[in-house]
């Protein structure tokens, strides 16, 4: 898939040889620093790869954003049993279509970050679980994992160090459940894709029971830089405690939607008007969801705001995923919480009741109060319901989506209210803007 | 019964892993990308193959959106409906691939050319709409752009 046009703002850590010619070979990484990372940290040893990663201020980019070092750390020195590294690559939360472009446009990054961890916690196998949809990025995959065999980045012995490591690639067939670590590895083993019950954590009881290092497509593929450059020079790009570059996928009413690399900290409104071309037609900005359909929206006045974990989680949202998605003034935030609803009530797994039965209940009453036919009891019910599942499922899919939906009620309560009674919805008699 | 490159396939896949059953996926698409669909008599040759029962392949066969259970068109269009598709006129495009195939959702063209589904996020958001066909994705999607990318599956 076409990279689109970048921004000059970008900052290019890990999508830097994006748009080089055959990006995705090993003799166009190898021209640019490939695999230097690998031998470097060989020569460091485990401790010093793991204390360099601290030192980044790496955060998983998959949503959580748990320090990516010291999860690595979690995982058990002496363990009689193997070990295995295993990247999620089943990008599924609405508004993220980040890691498809780093798989597909630089491949060899990945494996060399796989290949990194796999030597810091002494794992010699790798799956990368990549979901259903995105079959071509297997075959690219595949294409990358084949010539770094046969020139000797995997194997056996890998550039005489006597470090082993294999990778295997590995195929989702649609489920987002499946982007939940302890699912993922449920599928990853060839069962329905439900969660686990968690402690025990993957790090020390993952996949077949054994000790496992899971990480974001985005993570894994930080860390050639940061072991390359050091710790150091990757935090100092983001702000204290979010360390380094995010790309940004912005979607939605901008001029110039597409997949940034930004440092962590940029201000939102600067992305949305210097980095994304501003709202389309001219249109007034009336809401951001900042990081994947799971993360509570913004108003457009509290949008002047630092991407960072810790500056979304005090604004009551999340940074989760990167997926910053644009809604523009003739937007209805009923029928896009209603949309978000859908979504999480398709793909919750159904294993625990407060998910699959308030998914359903609140996607019902949404879709009611969208139609017309709420009333005025409705509004509130909604807020409870959702409520009422946060931290009551178990796993994340269920605050997922509770908590956008509390936030839509919250923040847009007239816009609900404009919707009750049999008022047609505001916003469908209008031209809409799409 | 599974064909000898079916099961050569299979086997291959089941070798990555330290238990068969892990090529389960692989394994039911492997099938589907001959077939169209995985009927119950696959299915079950399947489970024998890997050592699983039927029903512990069919509680994975039913747990994904990409595994077809039911017979289906010879391409499967699945037009994603999530959040920023939606705002960039996923409800238009629906319409208009409804109103040209003259089908709903879940429904098969008379011809037996084209099976309409939903699918969730596909994860190309900043190019939508976008959908599949089969096991490409299309991007950018217009009225006209859809009229076009339909030409290419016969």
């Amino acid at each position: 898939m076409l990279y689109n046009e970048p921004s000059p703002l970008e900052v290019k850590v890990l999508t830097r040889r994006f748009g080089l010619p055959n990006s995705q070979s090993l003799d166009t990484y190898l021209a640019s620093d490939g695999y230097k990372a690998f031998r470097k940290a060989v020569e460091m040893g485990p401790e010093k790869v793991l204390e360099e990663l601290k030192v980044s201020n790496l955060r998983g980019r998959g949503g959580a954003g748990f320090p990516t070092g010291m999860k690595w750390g979690f995982v058990p020195r002496n363990s009689p049993k193997p070990k295995y590294v295993v990247v999620n690559a089943d990008e599924g939360e609405p508004g993220t279509c980040k890691d498809r472009l780093l798989m597909e446009n630089d491949p060899h990054q990945l494996l060399e970050g796989m290949l990194i961890a796999g030597f810091v916690v002494d794992a010699h196998v790798g799956y990368i679980y990549v979901r259903g949809e995105y079959r071509y990025v297997i075959e690219i995959l595949d294409r990358a994992i084949a010539e770094a065999y046969e020139r000797g980045y995997l194997g056996k012995n890998i550039l005489g160090t006597g470090f082993d490591f294999d990778v295997y690639t590995h195929t989702g067939a649609g489920s987002y459940e499946c982007g939940e670590e302890s699912a993922l590895l449920e599928s990853l083993e060839g069962k329905r894709g439900v969660p686990r019950i968690r402690p025990p954590f993957p790090a020390v009881a993952g996949l077949y029971q054994c000790p496992t290092v899971l990480n974001n497509v985005e993570s894994f593929s930080a860390v050639p830089a940061i072991i390359r450059d050091g710790g150091a020079a990757f935090a100092a790009l983001g702000t204290p405690k979010n360390g380094g570059t995010r790309l940004f996928c912005i979607s939605g009413h901008v001029n110039k939607p597409g997949v940034y690399e930004l440092p962590m900290g940029f201000n939102l409104l600067r992305m949305i008007n210097e980095v994304a071309g501003g709202v389309r037609g001219g249109k007034k900005l009336k809401a951001v969801i900042p990081g994947g359909s799971s993360c509570p929206v913004l108003k457009a006045e509290e949008c002047d705001i630092s991407m960072d974990f810790d500056s979304l989680a005090k604004a009551k949202s999340m940074l989760g995923s990167g997926g910053v998605i644009v809604m523009d003034e003739d937007t209805c935030m009923v029928k896009a919480a209603l949309r978000i609803m859908r979504f999480y009530q398709h793909e919750s797994c159904g294993w625990c009741i407060p998910c699959r039965e308030g998914t359903l209940w609140l996607r019902k009453l949404l879709a009611r109060v969208h139609e017309g036919g709420g009333t005025q009891s409705d509004v509130p019910l909604i807020g409870e319901l959702a409520k009422n599942m946060l931290g009551r499922t178990f796993c994340p899919l269920g605050d997922a989506a509770a908590m956008p939906t509390i936030a839509f009620v919250e923040k847009f309560r007239e816009e609900f209210e404009a919707h009750l009674n049999g008022a047609p919805c505001p916003f469908e008699s209008k031209p809409v803007s799409a | 019964m599974l064909t000898p490159e079916e099961q050569r396939e299979i086997e291959q896949e089941a070798a990555s892993y330290p238990e068969r059953r892990a090529a389960s996926i692989d394994a039911l698409r492997i099938v589907q990308r001959r077939r169209g669909w995985v009927s119950d008599e696959a299915l079950a040759d399947v489970a024998e193959l890997l050592g699983m029962s039927p029903a512990e392949l069919e509680s994975v066969a039913t747990f994904y959106n990409l595994i077809f259970r039911k017979p289906v068109g010879r391409h499967v269009i699945l037009i994603c409906d999530s959040v920023s598709c939606w705002i960039m006129g996923y409800t238009k495009v629906r319409d208009h691939l409804k109103a040209r195939l003259g089908i709903n959702f879940g429904e098969t063209t008379s011809d037996g050319r084209f099976t309409l589904l939903p699918i969730v996020c596909l994860g190309a958001c900043d190019r939508a709409p976008v959908m599949m066909v089969d096991e490409d994705t299309h991007l950018d999607l217009t009225p006209a752009r859809i009229d076009a990318i339909l030409e290419r599956y016969e």
